[in-house]
């Protein structure tokens, strides 16, 4: 019989219930008494001197209780990056202050310089509206173009800051000329120049905030859309407005998807709670769809260079990569890190290459922030990587599977100490690819070739096999790295006297079903029902402390420390139990939920020792305290390096260019799985934003600096039928061997490995048609595969 | 969006009458909605035409042609005409998403005439005439370029009269992102001639591909088309979806496709 509870098991997701009945509780669903609107006004130039603000001319209109400028905001401090990068000469990077409202100038369109306050939000609006036609701005060249920008030392975003360089980073600086030898003594050399297309992260629900200030108590309350409520308490109370970190309470209740994009303290939270204290009353403030384009952080955007030496039967002998990373206008808290070292130190991919080097410049440019987005760095370097081989596969007139199988680490290579830094603990990179080859039933592919052919398209194959790095830690080495936080996690798991959990985690839960898995996790160890587990996150009153959800880290770090905390329960579990068993502690096994004397059918059940620890009339308090309530910090001491191989068909369509995809099939390491369903879902919703990437998101600046894609009308999002049936699988599995629960983490594979598999496929499909196509940048939208074919 | 007063009439005549005093016709509001909402239009009044009674419906006279009332959503455009116009009633059906089709309706997508919107293909294809409150307008006089019509200030479209071709198709490629037509082409076979009508191409809005028309009047097959250029790029729209090379190119590409499925 199937199991119906606890690890491995499918079990419904209990957050659905309220999300698909309306009655999950998002930010702007919180309605408080006596609350006002903000409205943010937002520049509608690149880049501009800020000459006057004229607060006065709307100071008297209907409902208007306050305005606010980048001068109400100059004594306290900027948003801060959370990671230095140092440069290859050593020096630090350039780290312009980010305000909370733009002071002296605006650096890109939908850069907030003002905001108004008022009694309702049509108030706000108007006041805005007219706030923004007495500004005086004068607008100056816009710095758009990254290879522009770092040439140009007339033109700067920054005034301080001469080149728009933010760092130039090497990686590993001290094997450059090692790498450029292997090169140039490699009998092949693949070159390939190619754009990781910058991405608006557009999550179902809009950032939104609300800050409110109690003047009996001085405390202070965000509610927020947060993917990291304790960082964004960090980084308001420690960096930017100076409060007391005990007298701020931050919220993040229901999220609807983050993506990234909601990791990252925005000057709206600090607006809000800044307004709300002058003001003594709640205030709020929700983006309207436009604002989330213009001012949510975007991702990727790259312009990366890579070359791959190899031997003639395609061994890879070198890589070299260099790259040209879009940070924006202002550095958003993870944007050093992302196309640094969750970027270089993955130029390896799953295979065994003896010499990588990687160098990559930030550029600031007049744009909005980049930052982390699903995959974060992972999916430019395996981009990259995957590409170039698919590409060096055809230059030599191999097959792309069997160069990938030549170079792939072998099982008996693990532990693996990659040139570039990290140590892959497990894998089994041939099982995945191997499993992918039967499920995409690669055996009749040339006769699905000759069916489309005969129905009038091309058809071709793609293949990524792709590695990630999860879980950032341990904090002792990202701090040497440069890392300003630590990357631990904490859980505190609560048992009530009649037996009931209550588990607070640091993790943060927009879309991934954590009350779900969490609580298969807590009862299958505890030998409870599901149901008697509440998951508890997002609310920095009632949990300890947590870095918040991001980079797969949930379960393999979150997770982790949920379950120390659980095994601090069972721990204290058995001296009580010893106690009211009177056997020794050492004797009582935990097992299905009863605390056992061995070799008796003496037992208790985990209720009974709860109930025990809440009503302790037969307890021994002379050694043990009463309560059942532990917490455990996690701090990694490893990566987990999730994997697999991913395999695309597609068909074009020689007449117009449009490409369709005819399967797409995934074969994933997780490790160990809780929840299958969940899995295939993270699965899902990540090829599905891969496959985005791939064919049709594409975020347009003009030579002004005007977002040009601001709205849907213009920005492609994949929709249900762009995408294919997608077989998920993760059968295979090799469990991390570092953490407790030899997970690996799943929510970023499928944006990581998608997009490569999708180009190669197309690039393929067109060489069989007779196109010789070598490359095309994404998003491969019908116009550019048409424009392509033309040659 | 600001704020506006609101009116909602029961005859042409009252309709007429609020929008000569100043006010803005309001149909299914699928383009004018957005706008205001976005703070781009700030109407003092809108005259809702939703609830006039003889400016909705379907119906067949005497010479044989469709007559739509102008308020007929595009929903029940797909619905109604299928058996009597599959084509035109296909078109309808593909309009935007269920929503739009369901507030959207043929009048308003007419007097807008938005380069890429659908039915002016249909209009133009099928030769068909536009009823106001004064007048008829023959289609080819109707579409005076892009956002651009023979329509008076204050005057209304009361009604589209359709001649029913032999045959006809509309083939839509859409702008990926916004799902109007990149290209959209109406092929209709009269008795008389064939007529082939172009939305989403040209930077002057709807136009007929008339050397397509000459040479499917000869001899309706794909095959004619082959051995003929692409209609010029010049004025065709070029934007981040596709270059003017592309959309013209397209031109021929889904001529071709509605010949064989007409």
């Amino acid at each position: 019989m199937p199991k119906d509870s606890g690890i491995g098991v499918a079990s419904k997701r209990r957050e659905d219930f309220r999300f698909l009945t309306g009655r999950g509780k998002y930010t702007d669903d919180v309605a408080l008494q006596g609350q006002l609107y903000a409205v943010m006004v937002r520049s509608e130039v690149a880049h501009g001197k800020i000459k006057k603000i004229d607060t006065e001319a709307i100071s008297e209109m209907p409902g208007v209780r306050a305005v606010f400028t980048g001068e109400d905001f100059s004594e306290v401090g900027g948003n801060p990056a959370g990671w230095l990068i140092n440069s290859r000469d050593g020096t630090p990077m350039r780290e312009p202050k980010r305000p909370v409202l733009a002071h002296g100038k605006v650096r890109h369109v939908g850069d907030a310089y003002a905001a108004v306050v008022a009694e309702t939000l049509q108030q706000a609006k108007d006041a805005a509206e007219k706030l923004a036609e007495s500004a005086v701005i004068e607008e100056l060249p816009a710095i758009v173009d990254m290879a522009g920008a770092i040439s140009d030392s007339e033109n700067r975003v920054h005034d301080e800051i001469d080149d728009n360089l933010c760092f130039d980073w090497g990686w590993i600086e001290d094997n450059r000329e090692v790498v450029d030898k292997a090169l140039t003594s490699s009998p092949h050399v693949t070159t390939l120049q190619l754009v990781n297309n910058r991405l608006v992260p557009n999550a179902v629900e809009p950032r939104s905030s609300i800050g409110e200030y109690d003047p009996g108590t001085g405390e202070y309350k965000l509610t927020t859309t947060s993917q990291n409520p304790h960082l964004t308490r960090l980084l308001i109370c420690a960096f930017v407005l100076g409060i007391p970190e005990h007298k701020l309470t931050v919220v993040a209740p229901d999220v609807g998807g983050g993506f990234g994009s909601k990791i990252y303290h925005y000057g709206e939270e600090a607006l809000v709670l800044a307004a709300a204290r002058k003001l003594g009353r709640p205030v709020r403030w929700t983006a309207d769809r436009s604002e989330s384009f213009l001012s949510d952080a975007h991702g990727r955007d790259h312009l990366t260079t890579i070359e791959v030496g190899s031997t003639m039967d395609g061994e890879i002998l070198a890589i070299r990569t260099s790259t040209l990373a879009n940070v924006g206008a202002y550095l958003s808290n993870f944007s050093t890190v992302t196309p640094t070292f969750l970027h270089g130190t993955l130029m390896a991919g799953p295979y065994k290459v003896p010499h990588v080097y990687v160098n990559l410049k930030a550029v600031f440019t007049n744009t909005a922030p980049v930052d982390a987005y699903r995959g974060a760095g992972r999916p430019e370097a395996t981009y990259s990587l995957e590409r170039a081989i698919d590409k060096l596969s055809r230059e030599l007139n191999l097959d792309p599977i069997e160069v990938r199988k030549k170079n792939l680490l072998t099982p008996d290579q693990f532990p693996y100490t990659s040139p570039v830094g990290l140590i892959y603990d497990i894998g089994n990179y041939q099982n995945t690819l191997d499993k992918a080859i039967e499920l995409a039933d690669l055996k009749n592919f040339e006769s699905r070739v000759k069916k489309s052919k005969s129905n009038g398209k091309l058809r071709g194959l793609g293949l990524s096999t792709w590695i990630e790095a999860c879980g950032i830690a341990p904090s002792n080495l990202v701090g040497q790295l440069g890392a300003r936080v630590g990357l631990y996690d904490a859980a505190t798991v609560r048992v009530s006297a009649t037996g009931t959990i209550q588990v607070m985690t640091g993790a943060h839960s927009h879309g991934q079903g954590h009350e779900t898995a969490f609580a298969q996790l807590v009862a299958s160890k505890l030998g409870v029902a599901e149901d008697a587990v509440e998951i508890v996150h997002g609310d920095t009153s009632k949990i300890p402390f947590g870095m918040g959800s991001y980079g797969s880290r949930s379960l393999a770090v979150c997770g982790s420390a949920m379950d120390r905390a659980v095994d601090k329960i069972i721990e204290k579990g058995k001296k009580i139990a010893a106690h009211m068993l009177e056997a020794d502690e050492i004797d009582i096994t935990f097992e299905n939920g009863n605390f056992t004397v061995n070799g008796t059918d003496k037992s208790k059940s985990f209720g009974e020792v709860a109930f025990s620890a809440y009503v302790p009339h037969n307890y021994p308090l002379e050694t043990l305290e009463p309560g059942l309530e532990e917490t455990a910090f996690y701090d990694p001491n490893n990566f987990t390096y999730p994997a697999g191989a991913y395999l695309c068909e597609v068909e074009v369509d020689p007449d117009t260019g449009k490409v369709t995809i005819c399967s797409f099939t995934c074969a994933d390491d997780f490790g160990n799985v809780i929840n299958p369903m969940i899995v295939d879902g993270q699965v899902h919703g990540g090829v599905a934003q891969g496959i985005g990437q791939a064919l049709t998101e594409q975020t347009v600046y003009n030579e002004e600096g005007q977002l040009l894609t601001a709205s849907y009308m213009d920005y492609t999002m994949p929709r249900a039928d762009d995408l294919p049936f997608l077989k998920v699988d993760h059968s295979c599995q090799t469990p991390c061997t570092h953490n407790p629960l030899g997970v690996k983490g799943c929510g970023e594979a499928g944006a990581i490995g998608s997009p490569p598999a999708v180009v190669n496929a197309v690039v393929d499909a067109l060489n069989r048609g007779g196109h010789a196509v070598t490359h095309i940048d994404m998003p491969l939208s019908p116009h550019r595969v048409w424009q392509a074919m033309q040659g | 969006m600001y704020n506006f007063d609101f009116t909602r009439p029961s005859t042409i005549k009252e309709a007429v009458a609020a929008i000569g005093a100043g006010g803005q016709a309001l149909s299914g509001g699928q383009t004018l909605i957005p706008t205001m909402k976005a703070r781009l239009a700030m109407p003092e009044t809108l005259v809702s035409l939703t609830g006039i009674q003889e400016m909705k419906g379907i119906c067949t006279n005497d010479a044989g042609q469709i007559c739509i009332g102008a308020a007929t959503t595009h929903a029940e455009v797909a619905h109604e005409v299928a058996k009597s116009y599959p084509a035109l009633s296909d078109l309808a059906g593909h309009i935007g998403d269920p929503a739009v089709r369901n507030r959207g309706t043929i009048g308003g997508s007419l007097a807008n005439n938005d380069p890429s919107a659908c039915y002016p293909s249909a209009v133009l294809g099928s030769g068909a005439i536009v009823k106001t409150n004064s007048r008829e307008i023959a289609a080819d006089d109707f579409f005076q370029g892009m956002f651009t019509t023979a329509l008076e200030e204050g005057e209304i479209i009361t009604e589209v009269k359709f001649p029913v071709p032999q045959k006809a198709n509309y083939q839509k490629f859409v702008q990926p992102a916004s799902r109007f037509a990149l290209v959209g082409v109406f092929v209709a076979k009269f008795a008389d001639g064939v007529r082939v009508a172009v939305t989403g191409a040209s930077g002057e809005g709807v136009f007929r591909w008339t050397e397509a028309e000459v040479a499917l009047s000869k001899d309706f097959s794909a095959a004619t088309l082959d051995g003929m250029a692409a209609p010029s790029a010049d004025g065709m729209i070029s934007d981040l979806h596709g270059t003017g090379a592309y959309r013209a190119h397209l031109v021929k590409v889904m001529t071709a496709r509605a010949v064989v499925a007409a």
